[in-house]
């Protein structure tokens, strides 16, 4: 693996080796010493384009939990038309010896522009493109979900009969289609829901099945159900009349977490707008996993680090 | 040519046999005894004498396994292999006398790399070393404290271990 740009390109035995090794760093959180020396020389870019706290921060402290050398640039506000910009910065970055970039950038396929356009020899690997894909997010859902089901009992394991729901702005959500693509080549069976103004077009084509409202979808006894950020930087127009009324009709209130089954996972890739599309109730319930979600995408960014870069990128004879 | 089989299986046990003994032998005091077995086969090896360990002596000895994948000198040449558990026993590495195992020494540098993983578990009283079969040929000044057997080899020559637990079959094989 040279680059990773989507989870469309993951096959099963790919995503499980992933969360395999994630678990190997897991273990190495509770020891005396938590680095590891694996990726001692090694230069990992941080290329953020667009703001984020929490993913820049767990990429970042992934690599330096390895080993690597760490540059973080972070390119906001930068007034060059954005094509431009990003060769030329690619090109900076590889004139200074980057092994591996991680990139954020408000463009869909950004990632793969920087990766496939000849510009640099490095690794990139897609820490958000636009409304396009964000696989980093969707593996330590995936991770998530399997260590609460299967425990200590997890490697090797996909996530084969488990029911996701998955809720809210999906046009949007690159979390969304990561996770799309990734949790069925695991295996699970993914349901959407959302207004129809928040469903992206060609949804039909997807392997998921649609729901407009949220009660039928979590009548189905779902063992995971997933929360998206309403994101309101991204919505130009009117998408709903109002956020009470999303709320009501699409927010995991109280009333509704209550339902929920008493092994049902609530998860939230973060930041969540409480009271909008998830209650304080379901939030900080026992059953939310979006403090495990935080921890373990450390981990996860540790394996793909480790996969990507440790390794000679020539393939040999 | 084939391989010569230089072990059968009732030379390794006795060789485990023989291993462990040793190990009682040389622990002076009353140290904790841990066997850390380097995967894959290194851990079945550490498990077997630790068990023979545990018949002699009872409860004076844990067994644990301990990866060197991403310690490893040569990561950046090879292509990327996936790292195996690490599990070591709860009671910790802090103080004890570890006994690392693993079936062939040969360069070295696994057991450098073992040496490194181990530095950040915990602070050991004492590293120990054994090994099935000890082929030569070393790239660093290590040395094992417990053989099998030595088995003059020449470079371009193959040694397998092969296990029950792992292989199916039981044997120590050397071909050209």
């Amino acid at each position: 693996m040279k680059h990773l740009l989507s989870t469309r390109d993951l096959d099963r035995a790919t995503a499980v080796s992933i969360l395999d090794i994630a678990e190997d760093m897991a273990r190495t959180a509770d020891r005396e010493v938590r680095k590891l020396p694996t990726l001692r020389g090694k230069t990992v870019v941080n290329l953020f384009f667009e703001d984020s706290t929490r993913t820049r921060l767990s990429f970042e402290s992934a690599a330096k939990r390895l080993s690597a050398d760490v540059i973080t640039f972070s390119a906001k506000g930068s007034s060059v038309s954005k094509g431009e910009s990003l060769k030329d910065t690619a090109q900076t970055l590889q004139a200074m010896g980057a092994d591996a970039i991680v990139v954020r950038h408000h463009g869909s396929g950004a990632a793969h522009l920087l990766a496939h356009a000849g510009w640099i020899d490095a690794h990139v690997l897609n820490a958000g493109d636009g409304t396009h894909e964000h696989p980093t997010q969707a593996l330590l859902d995936a991770f998530t979900m399997r260590q609460r089901r299967y425990g200590a009992d997890s490697r090797e394991r996909d996530l084969a009969g488990m029911r996701v729901v998955i809720v809210g702005d999906v046009v949007h959500s690159r979390v969304a289609r990561s996770n799309v693509w990734l949790l069925s080549t695991l295996g699970a069976e993914v349901h959407l829901v959302a207004p129809r103004t928040l469903l992206p077009s060609g949804v039909e084509t997807w392997p998921v099945t649609v729901h407009e409202h949220l009660e039928p979808a979590l009548a189905l006894g779902p063992d995971v159900v997933m929360m998206l950020r309403i994101q309101q930087e991204r919505m130009h127009a009117a998408f709903f009349p109002s956020g009470r009324e999303y709320a009501r009709e699409w927010g995991l209130t109280a009333e509704r977490f209550a339902l929920l089954g008493p092994d049902t996972m609530v998860m939230h890739p973060g930041p969540m707008n409480r009271g909008l599309e998830i209650s304080s109730a379901a939030a900080d319930s026992s059953a939310s996993t979006v403090l495990a979600q935080v921890t373990n995408g450390v981990f996860i960014r540790m394996a793909v680090l480790y996969l990507l870069v440790a390794g000679s990128s020539e393939e040999r004879a | 040519m084939t391989a010569r089989i230089v072990l059968h299986d009732a030379d390794i046990t006795r060789a485990l046999r023989r291993i462990a003994h040793e190990v009682l032998e040389s622990r002076r005091g009353d140290g904790r005894l841990v066997f850390l077995g380097i995967p894959t086969r290194g851990t079945v090896l550490a498990e077997r004498i630790q068990r023979i360990v545990d018949e002699i002596e009872p409860g004076t000895s844990s067994v644990g396994s301990l990866d060197i994948t991403l310690y490893r000198d040569d990561l950046a040449r090879t292509p990327t292999r996936a790292p195996a558990p690490t599990r070591i026993p709860d009671e910790g590495i802090d103080d004890a006398i570890v006994v690392l195992v693993d079936d062939v020494l040969y360069s070295g540098r696994t057991v450098r790399a073992a040496l490194d993983a181990l530095a950040d578990h915990g602070r050991p009283r004492a590293v120990r070393l054994a090994v099935l079969v000890d082929r030569g040929h070393r790239e660093l000044p290590i040395r094992a404290d417990f053989v099998g057997k030595n088995l003059p080899s020449s470079m371009s020559e193959r040694v397998s271990v092969r296990l029950a637990d792992v292989d199916g079959v039981e044997e120590v094989t050397i071909e050209p």
